[in-house]
């Protein structure tokens, strides 16, 4: 069973509260663990990472086991305290983020 | 008994604001989607019960909301944006080539007779339609690709298709306006599409009276009269008698030209409104008055209305999308500040009064009217 945290936005829009449990099936990576959070929870689809390239959004943060797995291969294994459920992967809205990608915004 | 809906998107969220007929007293529900920047809300003419929202986040991206029930339940359908074949490039703020890349839906125009038919105009610049009430998405890369979008630059808000205006009298005629490549018209229902800058002159181009370029802020037009359309430009308030084959300015007396909005009264097609704002580096009201201006002659003439609107002190801007008319006997004016109030006027601006106030900026508004 994998844990998954989720920031506030992102739960009331899958409208779940706390961690999110899911069953992975192969090898427990960023790309696995957000597939099948995405097959349980398609509203999520397009909000932690791109819908076609499934890069991960700008101000998107993965962490887990106290380390920033941000910048990682979406295929590399995520640490075996993930993979056994000990720990969470945490989703995170960085706190740099939601400066709109232009200068001004809406005008 | 007739009523009037209000649809409030703003910085944080969308407010609902619910009257009778007489406007007087409002029922505020809100915020819907807290948090999240509502670029825009609207219903669809045919069924007002269906209404769209734009949900967006410099965090998370891109939401559709669909409400069935007026705006008191809500469920997400599809927040896929993308564009048809290679998405090509545009010119970036400095001029070099750059990647299109959808950022969010800036405006959703509901079919005039389908519920389940919407288009969305998007930044980066296209215009989108679904068929199934906001379950699937697809471009009318005509507009994208009619040849000018290598050459279409964002404005300061970004490049964005932010109006969308359907003909009510021919169904495959629309005009969409965007920021900062102009206006352009089909009339095969969106397979293909023309500039209709012809008499627009804009000082920061290298060309002033060039096809593509023009910063249109907005356009309106009355349905009774769908070849007269009205436009408040970066500078510059236009009209067009002939369906945006050419323009007129129609400026006039009014303290500045410079503003965002720009609407027709439901019921006198020749009345029109715009806020004038100071100039395109200080954006709020010149003399920190905030004051509609009402022509009643089509453009030229034009007569402050202030009455209710505080006239000292105010700097809020009124964005693009944050005006709207209601269609009661007495028409309702309707406009949203960035200083989070939303003004009305029952009395087709004679006369104003904050129906909300203390909201976050609002970047939009909508009026649906009830029978």
């Amino acid at each position: 069973m994998i844990r998954v945290v989720l920031p506030a936005h992102l739960r009331t829009l899958a409208r779940v509260s706390g961690e999110v449990q899911l069953d992975v099936d192969g090898p427990i990576t960023q790309a696995s663990v957000l597939d099948a959070l995405e097959n349980r929870y398609p509203v999520l689809r397009g909000a932690i990472r791109d819908h076609v390239t499934k890069q991960r959004r700008a101000f998107v943060r993965f962490f887990a086991c106290e380390e920033d797995l941000s910048h990682e291969s979406p295929d590399a294994q995520l640490p075996e305290a993930v993979a056994n459920g000990t720990e969470p992967f945490m989703v995170v809205g960085a706190i740099a983020g939601g400066c709109r990608v232009n200068p001004v915004g809406r005008a | 008994m007739s009523g009037v809906r209000v649809l409030a998107g703003t910085r944080k969220g969308a407010f609902i604001l619910i009257s009778d007929g007489k406007r007087e007293k409002w029922d505020i529900s809100g915020p819907h989607f807290a948090g999240w920047e509502i670029y825009h809300l609207k219903g669809s003419p045919a069924d007002p019960n269906r209404i769209y929202a734009s949900q967006s986040s410099g965090w998370f991206g891109q939401q559709v909301q669909r409400s069935n029930d007026g705006g008191k339940n809500w469920e997400p359908v599809d927040n896929k944006f993308v564009y048809e074949g290679v998405p090509g490039t545009h010119q970036w703020y400095d001029g070099t080539a750059h990647p299109w890349e959808f950022k969010r839906v800036w405006h959703f125009e509901p079919s005039l007779n389908d519920p389940d038919t919407v288009y969305a105009g998007v930044e980066d610049a296209a215009i989108f339609r679904s068929t199934d009430g906001g379950k699937s998405w697809q471009e009318l890369p005509g507009l994208r690709g009619h040849g000018t979008g290598p050459k279409w630059q964002p404005g300061a808000g970004g490049m964005c298709l932010h109006t969308i205006v359907l003909d009510p009298s021919d169904a495959a005629r629309m005009y969409v306006a965007i920021s900062a490549a102009g206006a352009f018209r089909t009339d095969d229902g969106g397979t293909s599409w023309k500039p209709i800058t012809k008499g627009l002159h804009s000082g920061f181009l290298p060309d002033p009276d060039a096809e593509v370029g023009h910063c249109v802020h907005r356009i309106a037009m009355h349905g009774s009269r769908p070849e007269v359309l009205f436009m408040q430009k970066h500078w510059d308030v236009m009209r067009s008698d002939n369906a945006g084959d050419s323009w007129h300015e129609v400026s006039g007396n009014l303290p500045t030209d410079f503003g965002f909005v720009i609407d027709v009264h439901a019921h006198e097609p020749e009345t029109i409104y715009v806020v004038p704002i100071k100039t395109d580096s200080e954006h709020y009201p010149p003399e920190g008055k905030l004051r509609v201006y009402r022509s009643r002659t089509g453009g030229n003439e034009w007569e402050p209305l202030s009455k209710g609107l505080p006239q000292s002190n105010c700097y809020v801007n009124v964005l693009r999308d944050a005006m709207a008319v209601d269609s009661l006997d007495a028409c309702g004016i309707y406009f949203g500040t960035t200083g989070g109030q939303v003004y009305a006027s029952p009395d087709s601006g004679d006369t104003w009064t904050p129906i909300v106030r203390d909201l976050p900026a609002v970047l939009s508004v909508e009026v649906q009217t009830l029978k």
